[in-house]
């Protein structure tokens, strides 16, 4: 048990090493280099060279990679480009905004999630079935940024309740933000709950199949509480995983979200920082993004090994 | 009696077993409508620069942004182009791209993983670690970045989608292979002294193909979803290309008076998707495969 938990910490680190090596060299191999991009027209001689003495860009690539890398471990990510502030003040306010963003739509969707999920399963084929699965499916293949973009048109504009975009200074406070994110947080959940719903549908069935609820049936077990005890238990427990997939596959879709609503998060940063070539904070976001995804899927393989008795002592599976 | 059987199956022509499965797709509901709006929009994406209105590219400052008429059907958008005319082929470009994309992400992907599958110990470790790196990387960070590095053209935008779109490919492929690895007919081509190639070609390929096309099939509605995301962000095909996701971004600043600029490409842009996604659903539930407690990675 204990073996299984270090184990799988272990397969994050290296991942997360890979995947630090992987944005170092993508970053390192993009054409022009920080200094380049900074001065524009004034990158010759002198300056340039004063440039990369500043930034430390005169040392061979390996050397940068080790120290950015212990810098990276204590949280230090080193200077932003276009700032010219330490990319951890600008990325701490971000990461708040997106968090509250992110956590908002998971907490909303997670229990609809559920609620659909089951509901769906139970009614198979029928009418609850048919029309839920048919707005899931909508829900979930329609890009980000045109539900996004449809809710602005209908909400915002149309029927004006809710402002579209988000007009707000970075480090906004938690409570000036509210009213500001139900839109993005819409938008985000819709697609998250009907990925998650689709899953719980297909889990309950299958266990809904299974021998030992047909047992419970001849049973006599009544039919709720056979769903509560036999059912959902069996059925909820390979979903976590699945639904950590989702939510990690789903940031992406965060980032476009963010930049639809014009949201301070992390995702705009992304956009901005990639079109400045602002290559400090593109390998930082790379770490945190890709850290946000192996400790989700961490986390959900740690559940299951908790709630699942048979795991204990088994190999994981893989 | 069941001998004959055998031998009928074994008869029936490529053709045959493929129209049958088209079949069993169009019998559903979902895979009729599926297939009906993908075969609709693959027949647009031929015909439509024959059969366009206007000029896409003719920008005319008289007409901006006029609303739906009898002579432009789906109005003007913000420098007096045709919207009808760009809608219609806003889809090439998508499909062409995304098209091609998916069959290099098919072959490098499902080669890989059937190679890992097949040769396992330390290579397979180690490929297995590097696509699992890759994975953690959030798809639009590191198409971004891709983008940003080597341009948007068509010749890098294939490739690049392809490439980023197959690891997950790898997986699939390398667990169909461990399926069939311990069959007795892979033990028996082994015993026969066949190479590893052979037995990829003529025992693994038949056998692990349908999960292989099947995800094949669902990340090309993915890789859709990417595209335009990314033309949407800025960073796909350039303008004055008409694709749908760039005249949404370009029009959304202006839907408060100028819906119709914005909701025609929409509507192109959802159909195909979900045309694409009800397809490769039905794909999947033909060839019998359960794909629906997959998380979309």
């Amino acid at each position: 048990m204990l073996f299984l938990i270090i184990k799988r910490i272990l397969l994050g680190l290296i991942t997360l090493f890979i995947v630090s090596l992987i944005t170092f060299v993508g970053t390192e191999i993009l054409p022009g280099d920080a200094c380049t991009t900074y001065l524009e027209r004034q990158a010759f001689g002198e300056q340039l060279e004063a440039c990369y003495r500043r930034l430390g860009l005169n040392v061979p690539a390996y050397e940068r990679y080790v120290s950015w890398a212990i810098g990276a471990i204590q949280g230090d990510f080193g200077y932003s480009l276009s700032g010219e502030m330490p990319i951890k003040e600008v990325l701490g306010p971000r990461i708040k905004n997106s968090l509250v963003l992110a956590s908002a739509a998971i907490f909303i969707g997670i229990p609809i999630a559920l609620i659909l999920g089951i509901i769906t399963a139970l009614w198979r084929d029928k009418l609850p079935d048919v029309a839920i699965s048919t707005v899931t499916i909508f829900a979930m293949t329609i890009p980000e940024f045109i539900s996004a973009t449809l809710l602005i048109l209908i909400i915002a504009i149309w029927l004006e309740w809710l402002p579209g975009i988000v007009i707000v200074p970075t480090d906004v406070s938690f409570f000036e933000l509210l009213p500001n994110i139900i839109l993005p947080v819409i938008a985000i959940a819709m697609i998250m709950t009907a990925h998650m719903a689709r899953m719980v549908r297909s889990s309950v069935i299958q266990v809904m199949a299974s021998e030992y609820v047909q047992m419970a049936i001849l049973k006599g077990v009544p039919y709720w509480k056979m769903v509560f005890t036999h059912v959902l238990p069996n059925a909820l427990l390979p979903a976590i995983n699945v639904v950590a997939l989702t939510i990690a596959w789903l940031l992406g879709g965060v980032v476009v979200t963010e930049v639809v609503f014009n949201y301070p998060g992390l995702g705009r940063l992304v956009i901005e920082s990639i079109s400045n070539r602002d290559l400090p904070t593109v390998q930082a976001l790379a770490i945190i993004l890709a850290s946000i995804y192996v400790s989700i899927n961490l986390l959900a393989d740690l559940m299951t090994l908790m709630l699942n008795p048979r795991l204990k002592t088994l190999q994981i599976r893989k | 009696m069941k001998l004959d059987n055998i031998y009928q199956e074994e008869k029936k022509s490529n053709f045959t077993k493929v129209s049958e499965i088209i079949i069993t797709m169009a019998s559903r509901p979902s895979g009729f409508i599926g297939l009906s709006i993908l075969i609709f929009h693959v027949i647009l994406a031929f015909i439509s620069p024959y059969i366009a209105p206007y000029d896409f590219k003719a920008i005319n400052p008289t007409l901006m942004l006029q609303a739906p008429s009898a002579e432009y059907w789906f109005g003007t958008d913000d420098l007096g182009r045709d919207v009808f005319t760009r809608t219609i082929l806003g889809g090439r470009t998508a499909l062409t791209i995304t098209f091609f994309g998916s069959l290099i992400a098919l072959l490098w992907g499902g080669l890989l993983g059937i190679f890992c599958g097949l040769v396992g110990g330390k290579t397979d470790d180690i490929v297995m670690r590097i696509v699992d790196a890759f994975l953690s990387i959030p798809w639009i960070l590191a198409m971004l970045l891709i983008v940003s590095l080597l341009g948007t053209s068509t010749e890098v935008l294939i490739p690049a989608l392809g490439f980023f779109y197959g690891k997950g490919i790898v997986r699939v492929a390398r667990a169909a292979t461990h399926d069939v690895i311990a069959k007795d007919f892979i033990v028996s081509a082994r015993a026969r002294g066949h190479s590893n190639f052979s037995i990829i070609w003529y025992e693994i390929i038949p056998n692990v193909r349908d999960a292989i096309l099947v995800e094949g099939a669902m990340r090309w509605s993915w890789m859709l979803l990417g595209f335009s995301s990314l033309s949407f962000l800025g960073f796909g095909v350039s303008p004055p290309t008409p694709d749908w996701g760039l005249m949404i971004s370009n029009a959304r600043g202006l839907m408060s008076f100028a819906y119709w600029s914005v909701i025609a490409p929409i509507v192109g842009l959802s159909s195909l998707i979900i045309g694409i996604n009800l397809t490769a659903d039905a794909f999947a539930k033909a060839l019998g495969i359960d794909r629906s407690t997959k998380a979309p990675v």
